[in-house]
């Protein structure tokens, strides 16, 4: 195909947008046991992943997007793992694995991946609620970000679905940052990048 | 099998005419300063200012070659003009800057430089179809305002501005008045006395002539204070050795745009239609973008609901159709368009538009391709999508 192409992306991501797997497609009766959508069309992007479980194990899912190539490419690669994954390691599936298996995105496409990676997590926290198991996955896979205050991204994720949409409110709200101020710079890509896929 | 290139861009850019091309190729080893005072430098002086006789016929301004002064292009001339306004605000009592919300980003960016300068700058809304108010501009230009500047047509959606009045009102209030006429050069007719303006940007890729060269129009009396300095050229207003091939190229680009203007009108505004028709009844549920009537001949945007912007421009692309998004998504801003949202057309719509800019070369079976390829595109992404269309 277009040798213009592959700047953008890599062959695997090209492949996955030109043939995207396990979308949602309304005539084939797919039934799920939990859903989960993030992101938000003002910004450009929107997702809702769809999951059926047995077992605690995620058997298929099924996804759709509003968004990007990278959107789509990387919730294709994503949709392809999960299957088969129990729900608790596909909770803790990191979107940097996901952009690896796609050999890569451009810098500025990174949070796509996010996107499809906290949709996931959204359906599949869904399912723990629908089962009575609320947040039972809650901190696992956290990655701490402020370790003199022992402040994880999720916790960053938290504050910003709870209102902190800049450093000084999430500062207020987490301290994260108030003693060595040695992990500003990674929490504040964070915090820019849950803001658009929460907050915007 | 050779894959089938449709280029649907010319907005961002143009190919070299083939006669440019053959003027350039055969110019190439004009090589001497055309400062020079020996017999080459002064042989290469007389191209230049030949060629700035060109570039002030395309424009109406006559060919005193004085008002033309060539620059990098149209970035470099606009803000060599709000330079300009910088230095003379300094002093003056003159300081208001009035520009609109839909500029490209070197004039809105240079119109913010002067407002983080503390000078009153008025960024003007416009109506849905990109225009502006000419009561609004009324109301907010006086005795205060010192330059007018608003782009003669829009890059993005192709709008042409009301600018023989806006010239009017700016002049009646003792402002400069500058408009970006990178667009419609080439395009429209542009007349520099019709329009009433002090400066007037103009750049060589967009009319089928090489990169790297614009000019900026200069009226007699008008000030400007050069953005680069060291040297005599441009009649002091712009230092630099002649780019003397760029130049040569632009003199036969705008003579070749003169000519060739009506002709052109004629045949890419009825392959805009069609493009533009076939799309409308293909598509279900799209908005076209812009003024329908005061438009460029050549410019189509159009908004497809439930589909995003990079997605479409990169299924066209497989196809081999060269367009460009009105979001800047793909090109590292997350942010839709600012002309689209400063029409109220909304962020939803914003990031699924699509621009089509045709040109001399398209052909009515480029357009049917278009036409043929884009439906199940759009379906496609629609079907896939979280969004209503």
């Amino acid at each position: 195909m277009s040798d213009a192409f592959s700047w953008l992306y890599s062959d695997v991501v090209k492949d996955h947008f030109m043939n995207p797997k396990n979308v949602f497609n309304p005539n084939e009766g797919f039934t799920f046991d939990a859903e989960g959508l993030t992101g938000n069309v003002k910004c450009g992007d929107q997702m809702l992943f769809m999951l059926k479980v047995a077992d605690d194990v995620i058997i298929d899912v099924r996804w759709k997007t509003y968004g990007c190539a990278s959107a789509i490419a990387s919730t294709s690669m994503l949709s392809e793992v999960v299957k088969g994954l129990s729900l608790r390691e596909a909770y803790n599936i990191k979107p940097d694995d996901i952009a690896k298996r796609l050999g890569g995105l451009p810098d500025n496409k990174i949070h796509c991946s996010v996107l499809g990676d906290k949709a996931l997590r959204a359906a599949i926290d869904d399912y723990l609620t629908k089962t009575g198991r609320e947040g039972e996955f809650r901190n696992e896979g956290v990655k701490i970000i402020c370790t003199c205050l022992n402040i994880s991204d999720r916790d960053i994720e938290d504050a910003v679905k709870q209102g902190a949409h800049n450093w000084e409110t999430l500062q207020e709200r987490t301290k994260i940052g108030t003693v060595c101020g040695g992990c500003r710079n990674a929490a504040e890509e964070l915090l820019h990048e849950y803001v658009h896929i929460f907050a915007e | 099998m050779d894959k089938r290139t449709v280029y649907m861009d010319y907005n961002a850019t143009t190919p070299l005419h083939p006669a440019v091309r053959d003027a350039m190729v055969a110019d190439l080893d004009i090589f001497a300063n055309a400062s020079s005072m020996h017999e080459m430098g002064r042989r290469a002086r007389a191209r230049v200012e030949a060629a700035r006789v060109s570039v002030a016929a395309l424009i109406g301004a006559g060919t005193d070659p004085e008002r033309i002064v060539f620059t990098s292009g149209g970035s470099e001339s606009n803000n060599t003009v709000f330079a300009t306004m910088f230095h003379l605000g300094r002093t003056g009592t003159r300081r208001g800057i009035v520009t609109t919300s839909i500029e490209h980003p070197c004039v809105l960016q240079a119109a913010q430089w002067l407002k983080d300068e503390g000078f009153p700058v008025t960024f003007l809304k416009v109506d849905g179809y990109g225009r502006v108010d000419m009561d609004e501009l009324k109301s907010v230009v006086g005795p205060d305002t010192l330059l007018v500047s608003v782009m003669a047509a829009n890059n993005e959606i192709g709008t042409i501005q009301e600018i023989s009045e806006i010239g009017r009102i700016a002049k009646a209030a003792g402002a400069w008045f500058h408009t970006d006429a990178t667009q419609a050069a080439g395009k429209i007719p542009v007349d520099v006395e019709d329009w009433q303006a002090d400066y007037l940007t103009l750049s060589c890729h967009k009319i089928y002539g090489p990169k790297g060269i614009g000019a900026l129009y200069l009226r007699k009396g008008a000030p400007l204070e050069p953005l680069i300095r060291g040297g005599h050229q441009e009649y002091g207003h712009r230092a630099g050795t002649y780019n003397n091939i760029g130049i040569f190229g632009f003199g036969a680009a705008a003579r070749l745009a003169a000519e060739e203007l009506a002709e052109y009108a004629h045949h890419v505004s009825a392959l805009r239609n069609r493009l533009r028709e076939g799309i409308v009844a293909n598509v279900p549920k799209i908005r076209v973008n812009g003024h329908p009537v005061a438009v460029l001949p050549n410019t189509l945007n159009v908004s497809f609901p439930g589909a995003e912007g990079e997605s479409i421009l990169l299924y066209l692309d497989l196809a081999g159709i060269e367009a460009s998004t009105g979001s800047a998504c793909a090109s590292g801003s997350l942010e839709p368009s600012h002309v689209l949202l400063a029409t109220g057309v909304g962020p939803e719509l914003a990031h699924g538009s699509i621009r089509f800019s045709l040109g001399r070369n398209t052909t009515e079976a480029d357009v049917d391709y278009v036409i043929e390829t884009l439906p199940p595109i759009i379906a496609r992404l629609r079907a896939m999508s979280t969004v209503e269309a």
